[in-house]
């Protein structure tokens, strides 16, 4: 405990504990996401990744348990308070409304108003002001090559759509992205670019939750990784000291996790 | 990782020989306004050529505006709850509703005009409400909500009314106001007219430029995208419901400036109407994909069609079947445009 010292961690959660109905999805999980770091989080099915994550974003509310943002404690009702507070989620889902466009997406929920009487009276938006807002956000996550911020997503391909999507959280996560398996539904070339992506936000200094089934995924670029089991974190790891079959033994229960 | 322009490449020669068909998909697909107008236009051309003395006039575009107005304002609010993926099955019931009451408080209870007025705009807001408190309260579909509260809206209607008609004659100014209007160089355009141009060309702009307008979309696109945005989705749905039920008592105002009358026998044939305006006017029923401007070329192509074979002495059933034969027409070229390959 002499890290925090050193390093403050920027979300915690300690003995987090959630019940749905007879079935103990959480049974008393710890979480610690540093500064400027990739924490990949894994974990069979059922080990209760998703919860986890789901109480971190205030998806879901834990019924045991504390949560600390900046070590302050907090209670996110939904997740947009979550937002309110800097954290955005790319869902697996993506959550972008296909017929829109690529601006109207990335300030879907937050849209921006001209200034003055158009924008305070006549509730008129800044089409303009986004549409550049969203080129300059996605050139500088290297996403961009054609400045056409007015095309519909749904003419996107699948890995436009999610760098669409991590753009958005990128752009307005101020402390830190949670990403939920962004790379299942994509190609080799295009999963290389999601994960490039990934870098580039923890490049900006803003540090990235990637959970994922996918372990060469999850070893390339995690800095430490959060081993889920049976609703409990039982180890961090990192790329140096353990090899992926080491992780695959750990979650699965065939190897003791390392003391630490 | 590179977003590109994916948009359709002109058909130039650098595009070896694309389909006409699919160049006029294509063209559909980037302006969905193409269809309804080609149709309107078309429509208009052949109606002038049938009767050219009696259909080509000043005067016949006056009556379609004039007998556009009621079902084009009912459309509108129509649109927005289609927008939403909705619908709603008792729009005419609202509007004849609140109709009757603002014409029986002012003609028999003696409630000064504007003040009866004001009381069947809360109403059409009432009835708007518990359309959208049911459906997101409840979560009952749309459907099967607006077809009970039909049948609710128009009993009541009924009751209320004791089934008679109120005549113009006995309202006080403000209520027939919309049938008055100005007259520009020999053709009448009545307040009631200028009134549905105002609020289409309103609810143009506050689709188009404003926050809410935007979130009725992208509600209909995809909610649960919505709500993962931060879009107060339930919100949006009971504002979209309360904004149609309040349409549908201007609507009603407008329809007795239109008819000098208040009869609780009128609304029904309004429901389906609004729906075939806003069909034909290239709205999508799965919701998210549409323009308002295009449901009133939808009304327009409405009436076009019911005063251009009246004019040319088709009996009403064959305006019925055409109307009919035109949703059918229309969902099906909507379907083609949305297959539309980039």
């Amino acid at each position: 405990m002499s890290a925090s010292v050193v390093t403050a961690p920027v979300l915690t959660a300690r003995g987090l504990v959630k019940r749905y109905g007879s079935v103990t999805a959480l049974s008393g999980a710890d979480f610690d996401l540093m500064p400027g770091e990739i924490l990949g989080v894994i974990g069979d099915n059922g080990a209760g990744k998703s919860t986890l994550i789901k109480c971190l974003t205030g998806a879901e509310i834990a019924d045991e348990g504390e949560v600390r943002l900046d070590d302050q404690p907090v209670r996110f009702a939904n997740p947009l308070a979550a937002r309110a507070a800097g954290i955005e989620t790319v869902y697996q889902s993506l959550a972008v409304c296909p017929s829109l466009d690529i601006a109207a997406n990335l300030f879907l929920g937050r849209e921006r108003l001209k200034k003055g009487v158009l924008g305070t009276v006549f509730r008129q938006l800044d089409h303009k002001g986004m549409r550049e807002e969203a080129a300059s956000q996605l050139s500088s996550l290297g996403v961009l090559t054609v400045q056409n911020m007015n095309q519909a997503v749904e003419t996107l391909s699948g890995g436009q759509r999610q760098a669409v999507a991590v753009s958005r959280a990128g752009a307005f996560g101020s402390r830190l992205v949670v990403m939920d398996e962004p790379t299942a539904a994509l190609g080799v070339k295009e999963s290389n670019r999601v994960l490039g992506l990934i870098r580039s936000i923890r490049d900006r200094g803003i540090p990235v939750v990637l959970i994922s089934h996918n372990m060469p995924h999850v070893f390339e670029v995690a800095d430490r990784i959060h081993i889920q089991r049976l609703g409990r974190r039982v180890a961090v790891v990192t790329p140096a000291t353990h090899t992926m079959s080491d992780a695959v033994a750990i979650m699965t229960g065939a190897m003791e996790p390392p003391t630490t | 990782m590179t977003i590109q322009a994916e948009s359709a490449p002109p058909a130039s020669a650098a595009e070896p020989r694309v389909g006409l068909g699919r160049r006029i998909q294509r063209v559909l697909h980037a302006q969905p306004i193409l269809g309804p107008v080609l149709v309107l236009v078309a429509a208009l051309l052949v109606f002038s050529i049938i009767s050219p003395s009696r259909f080509a006039s000043a005067e016949t575009v006056i009556l379609i505006l004039r007998q556009t107005a009621p079902i084009a304002v009912l459309a509108i609010g129509q649109t927005i709850i289609i927008l939403t993926a909705g619908i709603d099955l008792s729009v005419g019931a609202i509007m004849v509703l609140s109709m009757i009451t603002m014409a029986k408080l002012n003609a028999e209870q003696g409630v000064p005009g504007p003040l009866a007025l004001l009381i069947g705009f809360v109403v059409g807001l009432a009835c708007g409400a518990v359309n959208g408190l049911l459906v997101t309260r409840l979560r009952l579909p749309p459907f099967i909500v607006t077809l009970g509260t039909f049948s609710i809206f128009f009993a009541i209607n009924l009751l209320y009314s004791k089934s008679a008609t109120i005549r113009g004659t006995d309202m006080s100014g403000v209520l027939n106001f919309l049938g008055d209007g100005v007259d520009i160089g020999g053709t009448f355009i009545t307040y009631g007219i200028v009134l549905m141009l105002a609020l289409f060309a309103l609810m143009a702009y506050v689709l188009r430029n404003t926050p809410w307008g935007r979130h009725v979309y992208a509600v209909g696109d995809d909610i649960e995208a919505a709500r993962l945005s931060g879009i107060r989705v339930t919100r949006v749905l009971l504002s979209v419901y309360l904004v149609a039920g309040l349409l549908c008592a201007v609507a009603a105002w407008v329809l007795i400036g239109r008819v000098g009358s208040a009869s609780p026998q009128s609304g029904q044939t309004e429901n389906l109407a609004s729906i075939t305006a806003v069909v034909l006017g290239g709205t999508s029923l799965f919701g998210g994909r549409g323009l308002v401007l295009g449901t009133l070329i939808g009304a327009l192509v409405v009436t076009t069609f019911s005063v251009g074979l009246g004019i040319a002495g088709v009996d009403q059933q064959w305006q019925l079947l055409v109307t009919g034969l035109l949703v059918i027409g229309a969902v099906t070229l909507d379907q083609w445009i949305r297959r539309v390959k980039i």
